[in-house]
């Protein structure tokens, strides 16, 4: 095709439409600009595209769904197929989520196909995020595309839970009530917030059709918008690379777009795809009749929201009894807010990471060459940290199933994951940071002695060496190559005086590079060279 | 929001009309024979007496030791006197007694006794005083109405044993158990009886229709697997979100690892 | 970038992160980069059987989709849904998912197998560019900033500029208020439910018939709405059942306070369904320890005690609905709770 325009009028209907596209919207161009853009390859750098195929599956199945689906909470009886619900009294939301699933052929396998694929997608891009953290990837020029990010990260939730409680069955209206619940908790505006939503009392007859508006228009739109953002910026400033022979903050190394990344990428999203499909092909997700249309009096053991919003869900079980204090005229409902505060600042955290770690290294270069987690040993042990706190959270939602399968009390469960809250993140910093600084020195070992071999060998004098294999260049480099920071004190600035900035700032900087190893440099790999050759 | 809501009350009255007859016709005689079958304590023939008699054996043989000579209760477990066959026949036949180590709740073993070995001990026990007796076959005929039980089932009973009887965990160690592999029988009497912590359901309280339907609502979910393929225990979001994360992203990394390497 | 790097030990008296490299250490004697790695070559790239090979599985692998998707073309009408059976449904959703698996799996990992095998794979180099724009590029963005500010007088004209900024902050305001009619203000809904009409009998949910004293015996547990509650109308209906939904025990009367004692009608007590956490169903009861636990966030609550909070994230017992017995043995409610049900909210002592 690249080609195409010097083929002007002559080849055959490929070349006459390329030369088509080409006078009308310059199409040449754009495949010169864009067509061999070099990507690296690296299996952690599809993590991104799984989530991007994933949304992509969503807004098809979900489209399908549309067709079917009518979000009105009037009532209805249902005169469906489905025996167990004959006859009950439920909403055309939840009777149509019926029919969808009895009534039009594949339509079940769409409403799976919907809900495995949304599942996915938030935790693809979960996992992207952690690749992005422990690489260092969000560092200058990237600190916006990471909140850009973030900002997905949190729609994809919102698209989810959107979502989730359409069907108007008992599983998601008991959710739902969840959230009415944490709304009126809210001091000054909660009472009010929660009549905006529910168009009055919960649970009235609005909000699902509210809800519809907002799974199908705003959000996905807004999802798209920060998409178009996120893949652009990708382009500007062209992907990362790991460290390795040739690979500089000046240059990127990998396979063309064309025809190879196509190839591969295109290729992938089939197989994401497939993925998706052989799931809910045999694996159910939301049987929403077995719940049941919603009723404000019965639940079910093992009420639980999706695991996306299962942390905020643990957030509130963990919290200990008696925080509800009265001020006043004003009831502070504290066992409300302290896990919202909780959970909205661990996400807050998440966001500004970038900022925080940019201004205490101060360094201001571009990086394009990614970090080995074990380099950066207390982000990594932050991260560590940050997803024990989040996974201790998540596993706080399933506390009941914890009990039952692993037949312990229930009471001892909850009480064990308040204590791993506080004291597992602790753990798993000081454990994370021990064993990224362990695995630096292994590296040092490594460029400075070699591979161990296994084989043992007898010198003439008697002695027993094992014989140590030297490890190549480019191993070298890649385990040499790396930024080495040295914490700094709180200097006075031009006036003669240490500010509280300036402190702070140093005590960070100390508190991230009091502990490091420097990476081998020449001069100290030349001198232990002389020194295996004296021996 | 278009004006497409329907003047129905909740429950019209028609539809209340037919699900009574259709109570009536499918269970109506069997109604009769159980309203005979709770009031009256049967009169004692010389069978029932012998079979009284072989079940005070075995009971001051395997049971005394904890509920006391005259089933009238002691340290290690309470009084039997009133609790009825019912209470029996779901205890012993289901294996939660004799019961072994004191834990939060009586755990399902197998089975100690033969069933006339329990049909003797429950003899004896209802002859000290009347009490629940278990259902004859009529009622787990399963020729309840699938759709009224469901909704008695998730009213009274999903709470704890969740919507499709999967089981959920309660208070301290306790828990409800699943209900998949328990016998209508043994659903029937633990509503009628209300064993360890769980409440009673007599039959002031869910008709025997309504127990009829729960039982027939509960065998038609366990005989009907899932349209949508493999269940996942019916454990809802959390087990769904691990396979997410375990089995779908763990194979799609599996994949990218090999779209990453190089070929050969 | 690299080459702006400076060396720190010889910039003493300026803060580090004035400079590009901030903290960074800048070895002298970093090991030098050995360049890309040699390309490593393929069977494929050297003989021409396993080229003719690769060739015919990525083939293979797209016959295969298409098998795959005209199976589950073949699947959706072979399983036709006849309404009764589930079987049938079970099969169409497994096998045409099935089909359409293999469809897009034959695409894919056709595809992935071509790039690998016959595409070539050797690493190549391309240069980055530094984000920020040339110092041209940026003196050009800048005088055309200050053209723009010059043209238009937007520095100079302070009454535009003023006047501009407050119209730009106040025409969203309509749009926001346009949200009021979305809901009314809900603070007495949130005080009263059914029962404050005074007189209702306790009824079973859901069929609405009334409870006689002499129903509930020890140890048995009622699922109670107002009687009269199942004639409302949508949404009402759920509106009032969500307040007004009551669990209703009956205990040895010795185990319970005198207040409980006095609320209820020997030894049988009314009490809220609705959580005061967050609102979900507490509607999980044990007989013999009298505890109720919400399914939703683990809060126990004591019966014996007033339903204060034994356990979990809850701080307010639930509350106690008064019932008495009327001429014909029936339980009824004589009024309302004594306090607002379900969560706490802002104004809820006001």
């Amino acid at each position: 095709m690249s080609n195409a325009v010097e083929t002007k009028n002559k080849g055959g209907f490929l070349a006459g439409s390329a030369n088509y596209l080409d006078e009308r919207v310059g199409v040449a161009g754009i495949l010169k600009e864009f067509g061999r853009k070099i990507f690296p390859d690296h299996w952690s750098f599809m993590l991104g595209e799984v989530a991007l195929y994933s949304f992509l599956v969503i807004l098809l199945s979900g489209t399908f769904l549309t067709f079917f689906f009518d979000p009105s909470m009037a009532e209805t009886h249902y005169h469906g197929v489905y025996a167990p619900l004959k006859g009950m009294p439920m909403s055309v939301a939840y009777e149509s989520t019926l029919d969808i699933s009895f009534e039009v052929r594949g339509g079940l396998l769409m409403r799976q196909v919907h809900h495995w694929s949304a599942l996915l997608f938030v935790a693809a891009a979960g996992l992207h995020m952690l690749r992005v953290f422990f690489t260092g990837a969000f560092r200058k020029p990237r600190e916006i595309n990471w909140v850009v990010g973030f900002m997905l990260f949190i729609l994809s939730m919102a698209g989810g839970f959107t979502g989730y409680s359409l069907p108007d069955d008992l599983l998601s209206g008991n959710g739902l009530r969840i959230i009415d619940g944490m709304i009126k908790g809210l001091p000054v505006i909660g009472t009010a917030t929660s009549s905006l939503l529910f168009g009055g009392e919960f649970p009235g007859d609005e909000v699902i059709q509210r809800l519809y508006s907002l799974h199908i228009m705003i959000v996905p739109a807004l999802i798209l918008v920060f998409i178009a953002i996120h893949l652009f910026m990708v382009v500007i400033h062209k992907h990362t690379h790991y460290s390795g022979g040739g690979k500089k903050d000046t240059n990127v190394v990998g396979y063309p777009l064309m025809p190879v990344y196509v190839a591969k990428a295109g290729g992938f999203f089939f197989i994401v795809f497939g993925v998706i499909m052989l799931t809910s092909a045999l694996i159910t997700i939301n049987p929403v009749w077995n719940y049941g249309g919603y009723d404000p009096s019965p639940v079910s053991a093992g009420t639980q929201p999706d695991w996306y919003i299962g942390f905020l869900d643990g957030a509130l079980r963990l919290t200990p009894s008696n925080l509800e204090i009265v001020i006043g005229e004003n009831t502070w409902m504290l066992n409300i807010l302290l896990p919202m505060v909780v959970g909205v600042g661990l996400l807050g955290v998440v966001a500004v990471y970038p900022f925080i770690e940019g201004w205490v290294t101060g360094d201001k270069r571009e990086h394009h060459v990614l970090d080995r987690p074990r380099n950066a040993p207390t982000r990594t042990a932050i991260g560590a940290a940050g997803v024990v706190f989040y996974a201790v959270l998540w596993a706080g939602a399933s506390t009941d199933l914890i009990a039952t399968n692993f037949k312990v009390s229930l009471n001892h469960v909850l009480t064990t994951m308040q204590i791993l809250l506080i004291i597992g993140p602790v753990i798993a910093y000081y454990v994370t940071k021990r064993l990224c600084l362990s695995l630096q020195r292994k590296d040092r070992e490594i460029v400075l002695h070699g591979h161990e071999s296994g084989r043992i060998v007898r010198l003439p004098h008697g002695e027993y060496i094992e014989v140590h294999e030297q490890a190549d260049q480019y191993e070298i480099w890649k385990l040499t190559d790396f930024k080495e920071y040295s914490p700094t004190l709180a200097r006075p600035n031009a006036k003669g005086i240490i500010t509280i900035r300036a402190r702070i700032r140093s005590a960070m900087s100390k508190w991230f590079f009091e502990d490091r190893v420097s990476p081998v440099g020449t001069t100290e790999l030349e001198a232990t060279k002389k020194h295996g050759e004296l021996h | 929001m278009p004006n497409t809501k329907k003047k129905f009350s909740r429950r019209s009255p028609f539809a209340a009309a037919l699900v009574l007859i259709a109570g009536l016709v499918v269970s109506g005689g069997t109604y009769v024979a159980a309203s005979a079958a709770v009031t009256n304590v049967s009169p004692k023939t010389e069978v029932d007496q012998a079979l009284i008699e072989t079940g005070k054996k075995l009971f001051l043989a395997n049971c005394a030791s904890c509920h006391g000579k005259n089933a009238e209760g002691a340290q290690g477990g309470p009084s039997l006197i009133g609790v009825g066959s019912a209470s029996v026949d779901f205890q012993v036949a289901t294996g939660r007694m004799p019961g072994q180590a004191s834990g939060p709740q009586m755990e399902v073993k197998p089975v100690q006794f033969k069933q006339e070995d329990i049909d003797a001990l429950a003899a004896y026990v209802a002859s000290l005083a009347p009490g629940p007796e278990s259902p004859t076959e009529e009622y787990l005929a399963r020729k309840g109405d699938a759709a009224k039980g469901g909704e008695l089932f998730r009213i009274n009973c999903a709470m704890c044993h969740n919507a499709v009887g999967a089981g959920g965990a309660l208070t301290e160690g306790k828990y409800a158990p699943p209900l998949k592999n328990t016998e209508a029988k043994h659903v029937y009497q633990a509503m009628v009886t209300g064993p360890q912590n769980m409440p009673v359901f007599s039959n002031s309280n869910l008709s025997v229709e309504a127990k009829t339907d729960i039982i027939t609502y509960l065998q038609y979910v366990q005989e009907n697997p899932s349209v949508g393929g493999e269940e996942l225990g019916n454990l809802g979001p959390v087990v769904e979100g691990l396979w997410v994360w375990l089995g779908m992203l763990g194979l799609i990394v599996l994949i990218t690892i090999w779209l990453g390497a190089k070929s050969n | 970038m690299a080459d702006n790097s400076k060396d720190l030990a010889n910039v003493e008296p300026t803060a580090e992160h004035e400079y590009p490299t901030g903290l960074a250490v800048v070895a002298p004697d970093k090991i030098a980069d050995p360049g890309i790695e040699p390309h490593r070559v393929r069977m494929t790239d050297k003989s021409v059987k396993h080229e003719k090979a690769a060739e015919r599985q990525v083939a293979g692998l797209f016959l295969l989709s298409i098998l795959g998707s005209a199976f589950a073309v073949w699947a959706y009408f072979a399983f036709p849904f006849d309404g009764e059976t589930a079987g049938s449904l079970r099969y169409n959703t497994i096998f045409l998912g099935l089909g359409i698996t293999l469809g897009l799996f034959g695409i894919g990992i056709g595809a992935v197998h071509w790039a690998k095998t016959l595409m070539p794979d050797s690493e190549v180099s391309e240069e980055r560019h530094i984000t920020r724009g040339s110092e041209e590029v940026r003196a050009a963005a800048v005088e055309i900033i200050r053209l723009a500010d010059q043209e238009s007088g937007f520095s100079r004209r302070k009454l535009i500029r003023r006047t501009m900024y407050g119209a730009l902050a106040l025409f969203p305001i309509p749009a926001v208020v346009m949200f009021s009619d979305l809901g009314p203000d809900l603070k007495d809904a949130l005080r009263h439910t059914m029962w404050a009409k005074g007189g209702l009998r306790l009824a079973r949910d859901p069929d609405g018939t009334a409870i006689k004293a002499a129903d509930v015996q020890i140890g048995s547990v009622f699922h109670v709405i107002p009687e009269g509650l199942v004639d409302l109308e949508p949404p009402h209906l759920l509106n009032e059942k969500a307040k007004a939904a009551v669990l209703l025990v009956r205990v040895d009367p010795s185990v319970i306070t005198e207040k409980q004692r006095a609320w209820g009608y020997e030894g049988i007590v009314a009490y809220s369904k609705i959580c005061t956490h967050v609102g979900c169903p507490v509607a999980l009861y044990e007989q013999h320890t009298h505890h109720l636990l919400c399914p939703c966030h683990q809060s126990t609550f004591d019966l014996a005690d007033d339903c204060k909070v034994i356990f979990g994230p809850a701080s307010r017992p639930l509350p106690q609905l008064k019932i008495e017995v009327d001429a014909e043995g029936y339980l009824v409610a004589p009024g309302d709770f004594a306090e607002p049900v379900g969560p706490g909210f802002w104004e809820r002592k006001a």
